[in-house]
Order: structure tokens, then C-alpha cells, then sequence
């Protein structure tokens, strides 16, 4: 395969269209929350959006709490324990 | 006409053979062996067991039931995926131990009492770490030594634990046994570590990356799912593996968000993975085991299939790390596919294995009202897609191009890869087949509107978290750099045990030495040299006083000493003390 091949994902373009396609895809599942009754457990899965907020939220704090709590603990240079 | 070859036996023979065949023959054998040992698994009815009498126990080296065939069938397959994937690899040792590896682990499952079964377990410990030692790489030495360290203290406490227990029961027979006693706890924690509990985890994400492409494979498939099986076949409904599995889901994410090796990252989602079976063992339900075994079911294959892709890369690229790669999509096309495959099916995407599976667990958990780990596992759902669905693939595929222009994986791993996305996709789209060989009748339906909505609402806001954390900055870059872990504690540990025995024995040791040696003994010899003189001058002196004058005193002491010192008087201090030893002897 030659290196001067133009790929997929070289063009910014395609780029942006996935991402768009993803914002497409979040409005449309919040948008039928609505229409759509289920058999919840627990009291918070009645909220709306609770699955979308739940999942944002988490991710948010995994990666903040891996970067600035967990990270300055343990990072250790690569020879550490040579 | 023979009934049936319990599985074990045809691996374990059959991988003797291997080394002498060659070329096409070779790689026809050796997938004929799980073929033949899966058509006998298959016309075995469920309920039989072989029974053999050994010094006064009744050994049950092969018994079948429904909960042993769930892992039966999926160590065969996966077993025939992983031979498949490592025909290019052409490597004997691995082959062989691979083999028997795999054979090790379905003598675990099919075994019906306490020492086949742990024949068996160590046999998969000892087989293991030749793939780990085929890297032949100092680290690969290393980590594998580490390996075999935990593991030889993991199979000697379970050992304990078996011995105690037998002569409690005086039977050993394997089923039930649930945490009663000292015996229990050890046989508990012994399994525990083959499962990788927390704290007891490291010695997976030390050992699996840095063993071979082909041995990572067959390592994620096996040790801790027959630790899983183990679990659930002696410590079904036990509640502190609620606690356990929820702690296993929630903590590696974190590490997997820094980890820059990826075949690392896998590692700490493995255990992650884990964690949701341990949570469905200890709910203990009919519900909850079926969905822990049908999670390890379908973890087995995208598992591995998510260890080949990465496989792969190292072998057309030999990186592995987040910062070398990047791009690869434009010359491994069909592996990025594979990989993405895997990683949808990891994170439990509608249509994938991982959807019809885990949420067994997490329904089972709702039944039982446990808010508190309800919540965790979610927490965990959502990790995991962050860090094995969407890092995994984009590190290595796509991100910012790192330049290598490679051929695509060869044609035996494509297969294998290939196969086993079909599976997670097969098993996502066709739930009835998978529910249908799971251990209790199954009364569960994973496709209703509600459940596949807020699944997918949770899959892409976290997708979503992670397209504006990547676009902010504010997402970790990766960092060429090693994190701590528990396995700190023995690999600095070993370091300080030794400069504490050696600073502290060692100096006992001179200071005895110098106490003893220099002084004592010394001290002692002198006594003993001129005591017997000495005494017998202080004695004598008053009668020779008047006899002789004190110039001649020196005179006479000095040939005294001479005297006693050549052995010219027959008395001797110790003699003395024998003396009084046997006097003290006859008076008392």
C-alpha cells in the first residue's frame, strides 16, 4: 500500500462527519425516551436522561480521577524496577 | 468400543505428538485434536462420571453436568480459534504448551473430585508459564518467574485447604462447599487467586503482556475462567464475592485509563470482566450463575479476539505501546475490523455477545435490590467501553498516524479473528443458542425497548465524554511510563526483604562473631592456659614465702606457668570442671 494514499480519515471532512453523526445519534436517543415505558428497578431509572447523564458523568470522573489522583501516585519511569 | 475420551486426555497425549509432525500435517493434527475431543464431549450424556478406586478414595477424573459443559464447549472452541491463529506463528514449544494448557484447564472442569481437580490446576500453572517464558525476552523471564512464584503460593494455599477439608468431610468428592472453616477460607482464597481478586490481581497484568502474541491468547481464555467455573461449582450464593466482583469491575479502570501498553489495558479490562461473573457467582441465583457463565462464554471470545487483533499488531509492527502506534487502520484494515468487533462486544453494544450476557448479572443484581452494586457495575459498563471499546481500538487504528506501513495480519490470524467476531456477533443476534446450554433453564430476554435504549444511551454520552475530553485536552496523553500495582509489594518488597535479611542477619552474624569468636573463645583459651598456674601459685605462695625471698618469686611463677602450660602438671582447668560435673552428678 503506498504512503501517499489518501485514507478515510485524512480528509478532515469524514472526520467531522462522524462526529456529527454522533450528536445526530444522542438527540435522537434522548428524543424517544419518552415513547418508550420500561419495568425499572430502582426510583432514579424513571428520571429522564438517567442513563445518558450516568454514563457522561462516569466517564468524566474516571478519566479525571485517573489523571490527576491515580497517575501522580503510581507513574514511574519505565526502568523502575530494573 | 470406547464411550468416551475425557477431553483432557486427547490434549494432553495428543500435544506429544505435535513436535514430530511437520508442515501441513502438523497444523491438520493439531486442529483435529479439539474436533475429536468436541465430538466426544458432544455423544457424552450429561450425568455420567468415571470412577476409579485409588488408595481407598473414589478418584472421578471425568464427570459431565450442565454447568461443566457451558466451559467444556467453550475451552474447546476457543481452543480451536487460538490453534488457528498461531499456525503462522510456528513456534513447538507453544504448540505444546498451549496444548496442554488448554487440556489442563478442561481437566478442571470435568474433574469430579478434590484431586483430580487440583492435579489439574497446577498442571495449568506450570503449562501457562512456558507461554510466557517463548517470548524469550529478560522481562518475559521475569514476569514469568513472578508468575510462577504467586501461583506456587496460590496452588499451596488451596492445597491446605483441600487437605483440611478431606479430613473434615473424609470425602473428595468436589461440589458444594461454601465458606464454613479454616479449611474453606484457604481452598476460598487459593481459587481466589487464579480469579485475580483485588490485590491479588498483579501477577495478570505483570504476566499476560509480556508473553508471546499466540500465548496471550490462550492465557486470557483460561486460567481465570476456570477459576470462574471453580467458584461457581464450590462457592455459589457466597456474599463476599458480591463485594469482590464489584471491587474487580470498578478499580482496573482507572489503571487502564493510564496504561500505556495495550496489551496491558486488555489486562486490566480481563479482570474488570471478572468482576461481573464473581458479582453473578456470589448473587448465587439461577439468574445470576447463568449469567457468569454465560458472561464468561462470551468474554472468552471477544477477549481473545481483542488480545489476537493486538496480537497481530505486534507481529506486523512490533509495538504495543499507545505512543508507537496510531493510523494502522490504512494497512491493517481487516484488523481494525476485528478489533472494533471485539470491542463493541466488550462494551455490551445491542447486537453483540457482551449485551445478551452481562446484563444478566446487572438484572440479577436489580432483583436482588443491591443499589449500592447496581450502581458499580454500571459505573463499570460505562468504564469499560471507555477504555477497551473506544481506547483499544483508536490508539492502536486510528488517532494520529505513527507512520508504519505494514502488510495486513497474515492469512491464519485473519481466520481466527474472523471466527471469533462471528461468534460475538452470532451470539449478540441468536441469544437462544447461548441461553440454551447455560447450567438453569433461562427466562430472560435481553432485546425489550427499554433495556436496549438505555443501554445505548449509556454507551454514546460515554462516547461522547470521550470525543470532548479528546478534543479539550484534557484526555490523559499517554506517557511512555510504568504504573504501580500491588505487584509493588513483591517486586520492591523482594528487593527490601533481601537488604533487611542482609543488612540485619548479616550483622547479627558478624556481632555474634566478634562476641563469640574474638572474645569468648579467646578469653576462654587464656583461662584455660593460665588459670591451672595461676591458682596453683596462689595456693602455693604462702608456704614458698617463707622459703624463698621475692626476687626468686618471678622466677619460680614463670617456670610454674611454663610447667602447667606443657601439660608437666596433670591438671587442667576443664578438668576441674569435669571434676565438679560428675561430683555434682553423684550428689544430686
Amino acid at each position: 500500500m503506498s504512503s501517499d494514499k489518501k485514507h478515510i480519515f485524512d480528509n478532515p471532512r469524514n472526520v467531522q462527519r462522524v462526529l456529527y453523526g454522533l450528536f445526530a445519534s444522542l438527540v435522537l436517543l434522548l428524543a424517544i425516551e419518552p415513547f418508550i415505558h420500561g419495568h425499572p428497578y430502582f426510583a432514579w431509572e424513571e428520571w429522564f436522561g438517567f442513563y445518558a447523564i450516568y454514563g457522561f458523568v462516569a466517564c468524566v470522573l474516571l478519566v479525571l480521577a485517573a489523571k490527576y489522583i491515580l497517575r501522580p501516585f503510581v507513574k514511574r519511569d519505565e526502568d523502575y524496577y530494573d | 468400543m470406547i464411550e468416551f475420551i475425557p477431553p483432557a486426555f486427547i490434549y494432553i497425549a495428543g500435544s506429544l505428538l505435535v513436535p514430530l509432525l511437520r508442515g501441513r500435517v502438523k497444523s491438520a493434527y493439531m486442529l483435529f485434536l479439539p474436533a475429536v475431543s468436541f465430538f466426544f464431549l458432544i455423544s457424552t450424556q450429561v450425568g455420567s462420571a468415571w470412577e476409579v478406586s485409588f488408595l481407598g478414595f473414589d478418584l472421578v477424573p471425568f464427570k459431565v453436568d450442565r454447568l461443566s459443559l457451558v466451559f467444556g464447549y467453550i475451552f474447546h472452541l476457543i481452543s480451536f480459534i487460538g490453534i488457528i491463529y498461531t499456525l503462522s506463528i510456528k513456534s513447538d514449544l507453544e504448540y505444546l504448551a498451549g496444548l496442554v494448557y488448554a487440556g489442563s484447564a478442561l481437566g478442571v472442569v470435568f474433574a469430579g473430585d478434590l484431586f483430580t481437580f487440583f492435579v489439574f490446576w497446577e498442571m495449568l500453572t506450570v503449562s501457562a508459564l512456558w507461554l510466557i517464558w517463548a517470548k524469550r525476552t529478560k522481562a518475559s523471564q521475569a514476569a514469568g518467574f513472578r508468575y510462577l512464584m504467586v501461583h506456587v503460593f496460590g496452588g499451596l494455599v488451596l492445597l491446605a485447604g483441600i487437605i483440611m477439608y478431606i479430613s473434615e468431610q473424609q470425602s473428595i468428592s468436589l461440589g458444594f462447599i461454601g465458606l464454613h472453616s479454616p479449611a474453606t477460607f484457604c481452598i476460598f482464597i487459593g481459587m481466589g487467586i487464579n480469579a485475580a481478586w483485588p490485590l491479588l490481581h498483579s501477577w495478570l497484568t505483570d504476566a499476560y503482556p509480556e508473553s508471546t502474541v499466540g500465548g496471550a491468547v490462550f492465557l486470557s481464555a483460561f486460567t481465570t475462567k476456570t477459576a470462574v467455573y471453580a467458584l461457581a461449582r464450590t462457592f455459589p450464593g457466597t456474599e463476599p464475592l458480591i463485594w469482590i466482583g464489584a471491587a474487580m469491575t470498578a478499580f482496573p479502570i482507572f489503571y487502564a485509563v493510564i496504561e500505556n501498553d495495550l496489551r496491558r489495558v486488555l489486562s486490566y479490562s480481563l479482570i474488570n470482566q471478572v468482576g461481573f461473573m464473581m458479582v453473578g457467582i456470589g448473587i448465587g441465583t439461577e439468574l445470576s450463575i447463568n449469567g457468569a457463565a454465560a458472561h464468561a462464554f462470551a468474554h472468552i471470545l471477544y477477549k481473545s479476539l481483542l488480545f489476537m487483533s493486538m496480537g497481530a499488531v505486534i507481529f506486523r509492527t512490533g509495538k504495543i505501546n499507545a505512543t508507537d502506534l496510531g493510523g494502522l487502520y490504512k494497512s491493517m484494515p481487516w484488523t481494525a475490523l476485528f478489533c472494533s468487533i471485539g470491542a463493541a462486544s466488550i462494551s455490551a453494544f445491542p447486537l453483540t455477545s457482551g449485551f445478551v450476557s452481562k446484563s444478566m448479572v446487572l438484572d440479577a443484581a436489580a432483583h436482588g435490590h443491591m443499589s449500592i452494586i447496581w450502581l458499580t457495575l454500571l459505573f463499570a459498563s460505562a468504564g469499560v467501553f471507555h477504555h477497551s471499546g473506544i481506547k483499544i481500538p483508536f490508539f492502536a487504528f486510528f488517532s494520529h498516524d505513527a507512520g508504519h506501513r505494514v502488510k495486513e495480519a497474515p492469512p491464519s490470524m485473519l481466520i481466527a479473528m474472523g471466527i471469533a467476531a462471528f461468534f460475538c456477533i452470532f451470539l449478540g443476534v441468536y441469544p437462544r443458542f447461548l441461553y440454551s446450554i447455560l447450567p438453569y433453564p433461562v427466562d430472560f430476554i435481553p432485546y425489550t425497548a427499554p433495556h436496549v435504549l438505555s443501554q445505548l444511551q449509556l454507551l454514546m454520552f460515554s462516547a461522547l465524554a470521550f470525543t470532548l475530553l479528546l478534543l479539550s485536552g484534557i484526555y490523559p496523553a499517554e506517557i511512555r511510563a510504568i504504573n504501580l500495582d500491588a505487584d509493588l509489594i513483591y517486586r520492591k518488597g523482594g528487593h527490601l526483604f533481601y537488604k533487611v535479611m542482609d543488612k540485619g542477619l548479616n550483622n547479627i552474624n558478624r556481632a555474634v562473631e566478634q562476641l563469640f569468636v574474638n572474645n569468648f573463645i579467646v578469653g576462654l583459651t587464656r583461662i584455660v592456659k593460665h588459670l591451672p598456674a595461676k591458682m596453683l601459685a596462689q595456693i602455693c605462695w604462702p608456704f614458698w614465702k617463707s622459703a624463698f625471698d621475692a626476687a626468686d618469686k618471678k622466677t619460680i611463677s614463670e617456670n610454674l606457668l611454663k610447667r602447667a602450660q606443657t601439660g608437666f602438671y596433670p591438671i587442667s582447668i576443664l578438668g576441674l570442671f569435669v571434676a565438679i560435673y560428675f561430683g555434682l552428678l553423684y550428689l544430686l
